[in-house]
């Protein structure tokens, strides 16, 4: 910003602004290099439901806007190795509208669907999402229990990661210039698997997670967790992987004692801050509880009874 | 300043306009090519009052740039009437009187008809939550509510 205290002086400070190129790459290639050529400072539009309120908030005046949503796969919900990959651009909606994705990752979809409104909806994506990196991502937690993995492309071509290491802090990524995510890949499920996402608003839509949870299990014939991922949302700088708590699970049916288990990992690894949606203490707690309710859905999900 | 050419259907017209690379959509519609139905109330994506349809999905035309709608088909509230005759729930919204300054309406009537599209009897909690992104500071959302519902009723009638 070059912005004037003088009023005199406004329209100058004005003409000086450069005004924000957009552009529409050709291909993947294209996109990088063009990210890659710029000296200022570059966003990528998909949703544009972050993005372009910082825009219009100032908080961020991009120099390049690089629109990829039209390019191959992006919009595309495929079938992959018994899995499904997602299209960086695929919105919330039509994430929930797909059957087969809602069928084997329902915790993705429901994180995915609490963002926001209808309109936001339609819009908002999962990778734009995770690469906001707001630590209260809701979409975030469920993708890490899943051990999604991010494809990205980069100057050298393309190289998966898991979506785990993409947030490093709060609005920072992993990704280095000219690179950008072009699709999540969601692997394949065994029999009697499933996932669950809740988060803590004081009010029922609309608003950002003052602690959230997801927990993805797998089950074997007799009911009994042989693989438990737990992943805690708004009560670190990142979404946090808790493996403690999935540990706290295994070879269990849920007893209390595998529950008090999981209850205490999921608190020890709270780091949280205390701000106007809520205190340390009670983020560290209720992300336990929701750690503790989540796990329960999970495993009525994946055919289990307690 | 370079402006960028778009090229765009709105309400069925083929429209070609010139816009700057940061304007939304919404000022677009309104300042560039006169439909000022669709308000800015937020222009954060939090109210919903300038909700328009882009290729028949819901979303704030706030949050969306202008030269993103090329090659797009956009309907606004321009569009809902059919000549003099209004659609039911423009019509009952009135009878009903679901509305007081009227600045949220043309937005809560694009958001009901793209709902009604795509459940045409939805229970009053599907309304409500449908409807969450659409703020009104004047009734409350009873008459809202009740005047959806009973255009669902008369549109299934239909």
């Amino acid at each position: 910003m070059h912005e004037s205290g003088c009023a005199a002086f406004a329209p100058f400070a004005e003409s000086w602004k450069t005004q924000m190129r957009y552009v529409k790459p050709e291909s993947y290639e294209a996109a990088s290099a063009v990210l890659v050529a710029e000296q200022g400072i570059a966003r990528i539009l998909t949703g544009g439901t972050d993005v372009l309120v910082m825009l219009k908030a100032e908080v961020v005046e991009p120099d390049l806007m690089v629109d990829i949503k039209h390019l191959p796969g992006m919009r595309d919900i495929v079938s992959e190795d018994g899995g499904y990959r997602i299209g960086a651009a695929v919105s919330s909606a039509q994430l929930g509208e797909h059957a087969g994705v809602k069928a084997m990752w329902p915790g993705v979809v429901e994180g995915a669907e609490l963002i926001g409104s209808t309109q936001v909806q339609n819009r908002a994506t999962m990778v734009g999402n995770l690469c906001t990196a707001s630590p209260a991502a809701d979409s975030v937690p469920a993708l890490v229990t899943a051990n999604a993995i991010a494809r990205v492309h980069g100057p050298d071509g393309a190289r998966d990661v898991p979506v785990v290491d993409i947030p490093i802090g709060p609005g920072k990524t992993s990704l280095l210039k000219g690179e950008f995510i072009t699709s999540t890949y969601l692997p394949a499920r065994p029999d009697n698997a499933a996932d669950a996402y809740l988060r803590f608003i004081p009010r029922t839509e609309m608003d950002i997670a003052v602690s959230s949870a997801a927990v993805s299990l797998e089950l074997d014939a007799s009911g009994s967790v042989t693989a438990a991922f737990v992943a805690l949302g708004a009560v670190a700088p990142t979404v946090r992987l808790v493996p403690d708590a999935g540990a706290a699970l295994i070879g269990t049916k849920l007893d209390a004692a595998a529950i008090a288990g999981l209850v205490a990992a999921a608190e020890a690894a709270c780091s949280p801050i205390t701000d106007k949606r809520g205190t340390i203490e009670f983020r560290t707690k209720t992300a336990g509880v929701l750690a503790k309710r989540a796990a329960h859905i999970a495993y009525s999900r994946a055919g289990g009874k307690t | 300043m370079k402006m960028i050419p778009v090229e765009t259907t709105i309400n069925g017209d083929r429209t070609e306009f010139l816009c700057n690379s940061d304007e939304s959509l919404l000022d677009v519609l309104r300042d560039r090519l006169g439909l000022t139905g669709a308000k800015e109330g937020c222009g954060t994506g939090d109210c919903g009052a300038c909700s328009v349809t882009l290729n028949g999905r819901l979303v704030c035309s706030c949050l969306v740039l202008g030269v993103e709608v090329d090659g797009a088909e956009v309907e606004t509230i321009e569009g809902m009437a059919d000549g003099e005759t209004l659609h039911p729930l423009q019509r009952i919204f009135i009878e009903e009187a679901a509305l007081q300054c009227g600045i949220c309406t043309p937005g809560i009537l694009i958001a009901a008809k793209s709902l009604l599209e795509k459940n045409p009897d939805p229970t009053d909690t599907e309304v409500r939550y449908w409807l969450a992104g659409n703020l009104c500071r004047c009734t409350g959302y009873d008459k809202i509510i009740k005047a959806v519902q009973k255009a669902a009723a008369e549109m299934r009638a239909a």
